[in-house]
């Protein structure tokens, strides 16, 4: 027993960590294929991207190994203190951080460059799980119920400041860790829902048909409910509020948003959008994607790749590269993957026993998730482009460590579920 | 357990939490199976997305004269490239008598651009003149992966000042990897001021980029040519030669190896730099240029050398110039001053011999006759004065004097790959002879110029410049503007002063006038110019002595300066006087009048046949 003690993989969820190593392995693959011009170039050439992920992927599982080798006690115990460490960075970088293409949430240390942000968000998970395990359902009042919330809107207020709007709304996944707690009701989550997608269809489709869906529709509802008048009134009540909504967007859309902002969601849903400019990205993106077929172009063998036609490609637009090299056999699996990676970890999370490992699992689940579905959906055009990395997938060192840590704490704390007292 | 019973109570959520996983994979999977297996326009859109980025480069700048007169330029000419990624079952035996090469040919360079990038262009064959172009062009929509690329290659209106110019080549692989500019197959230049305004000279390479279909066919501009831009045409060179005189030298230094530098004493400009022998700059250029290269390097003349900045002669007698001057600026001597000479000087077992004139002579006539005697006694009470305390003292003071004339150094000007010449430094007699075991009688070859001493054509012309000019020189250099003649170079207008005061000079301006006049060069003296003057004759233990000759005129009004050097060819007054006095007709009066005096130095042969 001795001996095993010392096998930190022991206990270890192999499903999570094989699909885990799955995932960066592809990600350095794509890299190297995204990045390499000349295909007798080696992969170990540390002056470029594939070799620096490579020693990025290094730091990483070394990352892993000790996170494993601790005890696991150390996350609650200190998850105020890691919060508030990342609070002190994160206001630190608005200091004296490089500016980046208008965004200053990198530091520079020596050639390589540390994003803070992405540290945060495991951060902010850690002290929500630890504040919300602390609070027992009968005890839940207006302040325990506001807390939460301001934990999450501190960092990603911060890093709003950065001017890194991408990374400031992956802090909106902790909604559905929320929601598991009951600290949200479905209700809002599919009012949020419902408000986006209004949002969109207002911009594609003149806003009085809507209304009048709006409208047709809650009637619909009233005649079907007539008999509980309460509830005819509420409904008819959400009918105007929407309606309303659906009128101001327009005017959010013209005067409330940026200039930038308001050019990525045009792209999005507007087919007269000038190719040339803010379009290009996304209508290159879809080439790439589109020109993959059923089994792709081949490995090192995708012509937009290797001529660059698509931005950022071995960070954001990674899955232009898969796309094009692996078709839709390749896009599928690796989809796959990533829903069975965040499905295992929510199952895991609800195995947990202890309140904290859970929310910290929920948390986990869902920042993955957010990351995937924004990536993944902005470069297929269902969602605006915001940049922010596809995990374990796109280059980046700072996203690699943040994530690998976050997964390894819970995996950590999972531990537990099957050690033997 | 509280908190169990509590988690339960939201247990159900995880369903809805997992649906929304499952939703979003599912929407994913059937977009993604839209773009990629149902829509062909994104597929039809990735075949037109095929780039070719055409470099544009830009005309390199033209080199002109003084006056105005085109000098080099560029003509066009074409670089067959090809992306090996993009070459697909073309017809190779077509391809090759096509172009008129082998196989073997086809597959070595398929191989090489292969090996530099399977996605990039390399050049696979090059320099295709303009009628054979536009047959290929016509063909080449057969060979997808192929296309040509529009150079241009230099020119040259003269086969003439081929140093000066300097060639422009390929850039190596160092050159590359240190500059990002530049790109494999890209021309830079290599010496001369093609190298040294390089940069001004290139202009700014632009990028065209073509949308091309699968059979490379050009459909049309990148999104409109959005991403195009233009080249910058190279900057035109005006350089400060004339290019009349520049011919009218190379034409009187035929069949012999020497050179001649002129400088407008002024503004320091080169009006002429002749090394001779030399070569045709046209057969620098293009495919023969390494075999042409070659075949220059191998010839025992050594037509590449540019021995008008390379070649290191003792300066003979003409240095008694410089000498005299610090023997005057020092107080050693004064214009009256005056030693006879027997015929030689004597001092401790050495002799220096000295030619039949008047004597005693004074200060000007010294230099009149070029006595050797009174140069060397002149030298060695410079060294020997008592003030110093040491002869290293006293020796660096001297050696001071000369570099201030610019002796001993390099010139820093736009000329590449120049010698700096020789000036012994008291050191260097200290490890020869230990330390204070030397003295003047030990180094007094150096009052006539002979011994440690080294300086190149374009120092000695630089001499001739400084006194025309009473005790400054302006570094001489051969651009004068670049863009528009407007455009003045200003790098090189700086006075730089000698340390001996005007009216010495003065003294040596009238001495070397009676030089031209009277003096050992009165048989070079022009009608109706005054020209001043200094012979000398360098020992060459190797062979006949050189004939060397410093001269500027008019005395007065100097607008040239200039020095002639011809090896092997004997004494300075039959040689190199006639010849530089030809050269201050010609730029002074435009013509020539004294026929049969040019006809003696174009006929005279100093290149030893057994040489060629």
């Amino acid at each position: 027993m001795r001996t095993q003690k010392f096998n930190i993989f022991k206990n270890v969820d192999k499903p999570i960590l094989f699909i885990y190593l799955a995932l960066v392995f592809i990600g350095l693959a794509n890299i190297y294929a995204s990045e390499v011009d000349d295909i007798s170039k080696s992969i170990f050439d540390f002056s470029q991207s594939y070799g620096k992920q490579i020693l990025f992927i290094a730091a990483a599982f070394l990352t892993a190994a000790v996170i494993l080798a601790i005890d696991k006690k150390v996350f609650a115990s200190f998850g105020y203190v890691i919060y508030g460490f990342f609070l002190i960075v994160l206001i630190a970088v608005l200091i004296f951080g490089a500016e980046v293409k208008a965004t200053k949430a990198w530091f520079h240390i020596g050639s390589f460059a540390i994003q803070p942000s992405e540290f945060a968000k495991f951060a902010t998970a850690l002290a929500l799980a630890k504040y919300m395990s602390t609070v027992k359902s009968k005890t839940i009042g207006f302040k325990n119920k506001i807390t939460p919330f301001i934990i999450i809107a501190i960092p990603a207020f911060l890093v709003m400041l950065q001017n890194d709007t991408g990374t400031a709304l992956v802090f909106s996944a902790f909604a559905i860790a929320l929601y598991r707690e009951g600290y949200i009701s479905g209700i809002f989550l599919a009012f949020a829902a419902i408000a986006m997608i209004l949002f969109v269809l207002t911009l594609l489709v003149n806003e009085f048909y809507i209304i009048g869906g709006i409208a047709a529709i809650t009637l619909i509802i009233s005649l079907i409910i007539r008999k509980r008048k309460p509830e005819v009134l509420q409904i008819i009540g959400l009918g105007i509020v929407l309606a309303f909504y659906v009128y101001s967007v327009d005017y959010v859309f013209e005067n409330v948003l940026q200039h930038h902002q308001k050019e990525r969601i045009t792209v999005l849903v507007s087919d007269e959008v000038d190719m040339k400019g803010p379009g290009y990205n996304l209508n290159q993106s879809k080439i790439a994607i589109g020109s993959g077929g059923i089994f792709g172009q081949g490995y090192l063998k995708g012509t937009q790749t290797k001529f660059n036609f698509v931005p950022e490609q071995s960070t954001d637009f990674i899955f232009s590269t898969i796309g094009e090299e692996w078709g839709f056999m390749g896009c599928v699996i690796l989809i796959l993957l990533f829903i069975i990676f965040i499905t295992r970890i929510v199952l895991l999370a609800e195995k947990q026993r202890s309140a904290f490992s859970r929310i910290l699992g929920y948390s986990v689940a869902s920042l993955i998730f957010f990351h995937f579905a924004v990536n993944i959906g902005m470069t297929i055009g269902l969602v605006p482009v915001i940049g922010i990395p596809l995990p374990f997938i796109s280059y980046g060192g700072s996203s690699m460590v943040a994530f690998t840590i976050m997964l390894f704490m819970f995996l950590k704390l999972d531990t537990n579920r099957l050690e033997r007292f | 357990m509280y908190i169990k019973k509590q988690t339960n109570a939201y247990f159900n959520r995880k369903f809805i939490v997992i649906a929304i996983f499952m939703a979003t994979g599912l929407i994913f999977i059937v977009r993604l199976f839209f773009l990629q297996v149902v829509d062909p326009s994104y597929k039809l859109s990735a075949s037109k997305n095929i780039l070719r980025y055409i470099t544009d480069y830009p005309a390199r700048g033209l080199i002109y004269d003084r006056n105005g007169k085109l000098l080099v330029y560029n003509e066009p000419f074409y670089d067959l490239m090809v992306i090996p990624g993009q070459v697909r079952d073309i017809d190779t035996t077509e391809f090759c008598s096509l172009l008129g090469i082998t196989r073997d040919f086809f597959n070595d360079r398929m191989d090489q651009a292969g090996e530099f990038s399977m996605y990039r262009g390399s050049v696979f064959m090059r320099q295709i003149q303009k009628k054979s172009y536009a047959y290929i062009q016509e063909q080449l929509h057969k060979f997808p992966g192929f296309y040509v690329q529009p150079r241009t290659l230099r020119n040259y209106v003269h086969p003439s000042a081929a140093h000066t110019f300097g060639y422009v080549g390929e850039v190596g692989p160092g050159i590359i990897k240190n500059d990002p500019y530049y790109r494999a197959g890209d021309y830079v230049g290599i010496s001369g001021i093609e190298k040294y305004y390089e940069e001004s000279l290139r202009g700014e390479k632009g990028v065209r980029i073509k949308v091309v279909d699968v059979l490379s066919r050009e459909i049309g501009s990148y999104q409109g040519g959005r991403f195009d831009t233009a080249s910058v045409a190279g900057k035109n060179l005006h350089t400060t030669l004339d290019i009349d005189l520049q011919l009218y030298g190379e034409q009187l230094m035929q069949n012999k190896v020497g050179s001649i530098v002129a400088i407008e004493p002024s503004t320091g400009e080169i009006l002429t730099l002749v090394s001779s022998p030399s070569y045709n700059p046209n057969l620098l250029v293009g495919r023969a240029r390494t075999q042409n290269y070659r075949k220059l390097q191998r010839d025992t003349l050594k037509p590449i050398f540019n021995r008008a900045l390379m070649a290191q002669y003792p300066p003979g007698s003409v240095f008694k110039v410089v000498n005299t001057l610090i023997g005057l600026q020092e107080g050693v001597v004064q214009p009256e001053t005056r030693y006879s000479c027997p015929g030689f000087y004597h001092s401790r077992g050495i002799t220096v011999r000295c030619r039949n004139h008047p004597s005693p002579l004074d200060l000007t006539g010294s230099i009149k006759y070029s006595c050797n005697t009174y140069s060397t006694i002149l030298f060695r009470n410079t060294i020997d004065q008592a003030r110093f305390e040491n002869i290293q003292e006293s020796f660096t003071n001297w050696r001071n004097y000369l570099e201030s004339f610019g002796l001993g150094s390099i010139f820093n000007n736009d000329l590449p790959y120049a010698l700096s010449g020789l000036v012994a430094t008291s050191d260097y007699y200290d490890r020869i002879y230990g330390a204070n075991r030397w003295r003047s009688s030990t180094i007094l070859s150096l009052g006539i110029g002979q011994g440690e001493i080294g300086t190149t054509p374009l120092h000695l012309a630089n001499i001739a410049a400084t006194i025309a000019n009473r005790g400054y020189y302006i570094t001489p250099h051969v651009v004068k503007a670049i863009g528009s003649p407007e455009n003045k170079n200003t790098k090189f207008n700086e006075k730089i002063n000698v340390d001996i005061d005007k009216e010495h000079i003065e003294v040596m301006v009238e001495a070397m006038f009676q030089v031209v006049e009277e003096g050992t060069g009165r048989f070079s003296r022009i009608e109706g110019v005054e020209m001043a003057g200094k012979t000398g004759t360098v020992q060459n233990p190797h062979g006949e002595n050189h004939s060397v000759f410093i001269a500027f005129a008019p005395k007065d009004d100097p607008q040239i300066a200039i020095s002639v050097i011809i090896e092997n060819s004997g004494y300075g007054a039959t040689w190199a006087a006639p010849l530089a006095s030809l050269m201050i007709e010609k730029y002074i009066n435009g013509e020539v009048n004294r026929r049969w005096f040019e006809q003696r130095i174009l006929e005279a042969n100093f290149i030893n046949p057994e040489n060629q």
